[in-house]
């Protein structure tokens, strides 16, 4: 059994400043398992009293090899790992696997696929947004708030539990539309969302949003420039909080999103206060495009009818032939992508998802890369840390919003 | 434990004091904040209002090791991660117990490659197995009773290890 | 989205000699291992702030070249994206590092170091960063075994069970 690495300070002289080697700064273990680093992140402290001089992450501990895993598996059955990469924001992972399935072998997906697909990914987005509220707030010693958010979160976790079977990995998108048509208890239930949800919101903005201890604990700390969130590769809420209005579903759209009136909350001072603002908007933005896809749902089929892709409905196999082959087919070998290479992103919870696809021709994918968006906006926080206090650093992850299945993969 | 020590395998006269033991143990026992990935949103589910695990006895998740006596493993565990596991482990007192939680803790779950460790109970010993991917906050909690009851069936001379 | 392209493929296919393809509505430009630190430095002056993604694909067994390494850019002024394929051979594989002009690339070159093997000259700190650090091999290369663990069916049980390591205590 190995032992834990041992790192001493000959091994990161080049990271930490002169004063750690003379011993004048503490250099402090933030370890993978603590109660604020939401996941197993290792984060190497360099404590001056009080003061972070500089904070290296260590990251690798939820490490879980899904890219090569995937390149053993048909691209049937390598959708069911890509849910568990970013768990908060499970069916999104699946519309970009879907998308990036579908363009690879250019299928086409019917409108009312796409705008079911649109309401499970804003309820998503609404979900995550949640989590993340309750755990930075339980951060910020305000435990109450954890049970609020995880007390709506059970209503959507019902919704897709409808739909799906399943709490969160769902593998309800697949590529070619959806699994299964939604129930006809899908509509009453959203709707009571939709009724009750916004009010909500706004009790999460009393208790916190002029609350002088929020604003103490988070105005002005860990800014970030426009310029440096892009150079670092940091998208999603961190960038549009920084001021940069790049939002993937205006701007490169995808799913039918162009259908939908939404705006795109941004503002200019890039610290956790800001950040906190652009999420809980996007909150209410979220419920707004769910309305709109809602009253707007076009009547029709779920899935393509290209069933060299799509399997066909169980109720054709017993009376066409060509079902039944291509069930046979499909379920043995799986269907084989033409040779070439493309890149689809989404906007996640936290930022541009992209999956790098590429194929050689056969029933598996030959290479799969999931650009996952936790992974660059880490990397901007230790520029961010620098000379904050330990109290503020928690405040600072928080508000990244990592999730380390995304981070490591 | 002193007591039991002492008293030992005695028969009848020290039932009732098992049981009082072991009554005391089930019902304030706290786990160790060990989430790792999608299990520990699950767990937190189960923490919070809805499916409440405080009536069963776990009123606060302890980050720390040395006051706490369960350690549920949500998650997957991946080569990196399973030293410092076994470490934290290894950190907490006498009398513990671990519950592997979700299908990548029991056996690897999903995932059959070279970076996840094929279940926990390769570096530590697990008493009870809650299956699902994500295990529902119901199955956790049958999992935490199962525990229970499987506390409250022990015996003293079993204890020591 | 193409049209406004057109004019910067072609100012690439020129300087740096590169050939560009697209399918699926996505152009990529395959351009030499020596050149890719001038273009992504012109790529940037050009107004593609944003490295989105930086990877590798492996062609083994293949030799020459081995790996492929793919900087995905997107313009978030001009709403444009845009793809460069490098390829690299298979013996002492290495390029030169972008870190300096996109600080995203510090972490996902370290990445490739990690999972492909690929060094890359005058990177501040090569260094694992998802494999603990005294690993050895690199994943991601296709002749690395997947690290299967043969499932235990009725006929195998007992000879894996003996087999596999089980904590005593």
């Amino acid at each position: 059994m190995p032992d834990i690495q041992e790192i001493t300070v000959d091994d990161l002289k080049h990271l930490v400043s002169e004063r750690a080697i003379q011993g004048e700064t503490v250099l402090l273990n933030m370890g993978p398992q603590h109660p604020s680093t939401h996941g197993v992140l290792r984060l190497l402290l360099e404590l001056d009293g009080e003061i972070v001089v500089s904070c290296v992450p260590d990251i690798g501990f939820l490490h879980t090899g899904i890219e090569k895993n995937m390149e053993a598996k048909t691209y049937q059955k390598a959708e069911v790992m890509s849910d568990r990469l970013d768990y908060m924001n499970t069916v999104g992972n699946n519309l970009a696997y879907s998308m990036a399935v579908e363009k690879l072998v250019d299928l086409d997906v019917p409108p009312r696929a796409q705008a079911i697909r649109v309401i499970l990914a804003e309820l998503t987005r609404f979900q995550s947004h949640l989590v993340w509220l309750g755990t930075s707030a339980l951060d910020l010693a305000a435990m109450s708030m954890f049970l609020y958010c995880f007390r709506e979160r059970e209503y959507i976790l019902d919704v897709l539990e409808m739909c799906s079977g399943q709490r969160m990995m769902t593998t309800y998108i697949r590529p070619g539309g959806l699994w299964r048509d939604v129930p006809v208890e899908f509509e009453a239930a959203v709707r009571n969302i939709l009724k009750t949800f916004p009010k909500r919101v706004d009790e999460y903005e009393a208790l916190l949003t002029r609350n002088p201890l929020m604003l103490d604990r988070t105005y002005g700390i860990g800014k970030l420039t426009g310029e440096e969130c892009l150079n670092f590769g940091v998208t999603g809420p961190m960038l549009r909080a920084s001021g940069v209005k790049w939002d993937l579903r205006k701007n490169r759209p995808y799913s039918g999103y162009e259908q939908y009136e939404f705006e795109i909350p941004t503002r200019t001072e890039g610290d956790v206060y800001a950040r906190y603002l652009v999420r809980l908007e996007e909150m209410r933005q979220a419920l707004r495009i769910v309305e709109q896809a809602l009253d707007k749902l076009p009547m029709g089929a779920v899935r393509s009818n290209n069933h060299k892709y799509v399997p066909p409905p169980r109720s054709e196999i017993g009376v066409s032939m060509e079902a039944l082959i291509h069930h046979f087919k499909l379920w043995t070998e799986g269907f084989n992508a033409p040779q070439g290479s493309i890149y689809t992103a989404i906007e996640s919870p936290r930022g541009e998802l992209g999956v790098y696809l590429e194929s050689d021709g056969g029933p598996k994918p030959y290479r799969i890369h999931w650009r996952t968006p936790s992974f660059d906006n880490l990397s901007s926080l230790p520029l961010m840390s620098k000379g904050v206090l330990v109290a503020d650093l928690v405040a600072i992850i928080g508000s990244v919003d990592i999730v380390l299945g995304d981070v490591d993969r | 434990m002193g007591v039991e020590q002492k008293l030992g395998n005695m028969g009848i006269a020290t039932t009732t004091l098992e049981q009082a033991v072991a009554w005391s143990r089930t019902n304030a026992m706290w786990p160790m904040l060990f989430g790792l990935a999608c299990c520990a949103i699950e767990m937190m589910s189960a923490q919070a209002a809805h499916y409440d695990m405080s009536r069963f006895g776990m009123e606060l998740m302890r980050p720390s090791p040395r006051q706490s006596d369960l350690m549920i493993v949500a998650g997957r565990v991946s080569r990196k991660m399973a030293p410092v596991l076994r470490r934290l482990y290894d950190q907490m007192p006498e009398p513990k117990w671990v519950i592997s939680m979700g299908d990548c803790a029991s056996c690897g779950g999903v995932f059959n490659n070279y970076a996840i460790m094929q279940g926990v109970d390769e570096v530590v010993p697990v008493d009870v197995y809650v299956a699902g991917c994500p295990p529902r906050p119901e199955a956790l909690i049958h999992g935490v009773l199962t525990l229970y009851e499987k506390v409250r069936g022990m015996k003293f001379a079993e204890i020591k290890k | 989205m193409e049209d406004k392209l057109q004019p910067i493929i072609g100012k690439l296919e020129k300087e740096f000699g590169g050939t560009a393809c697209e399918y699926r509505g996505e152009v990529s430009l395959t351009i030499p291992a020596e050149k890719i630190v001038a273009a992504c430095q012109q790529l940037h002056d050009l107004g593609f702030e944003l490295l989105s993604a930086l990877t590798a694909v492996d062609y083994w067994p293949q030799e020459a070249p081995r790996f492929h390494v793919i900087y995905q850019f997107t313009s978030v002024t001009s709403n444009l994206v845009l793809t460069l394929r490098v390829p690299v051979p298979g013996i002492n594989p290495s390029l030169p590092t972008v870190s300096h002009i996109y600080r995203s690339a510090n972490w996902r070159e370290r990445e490739l170091w990690d999972m492909f093997g690929i060094k890359f000259q005058g990177h501040p700190d090569l260094r694992r960063i998802l494999m603990p650090a005294d690993w050895e091999g690199h994943p991601l290369r296709k002749d690395y075994p997947l690290g299967y663990e043969e499932p235990q069916f009725t006929f195998n049980f007992e000879e894996i069970n003996q087999r596999k390591p089980y904590a005593k205590e």
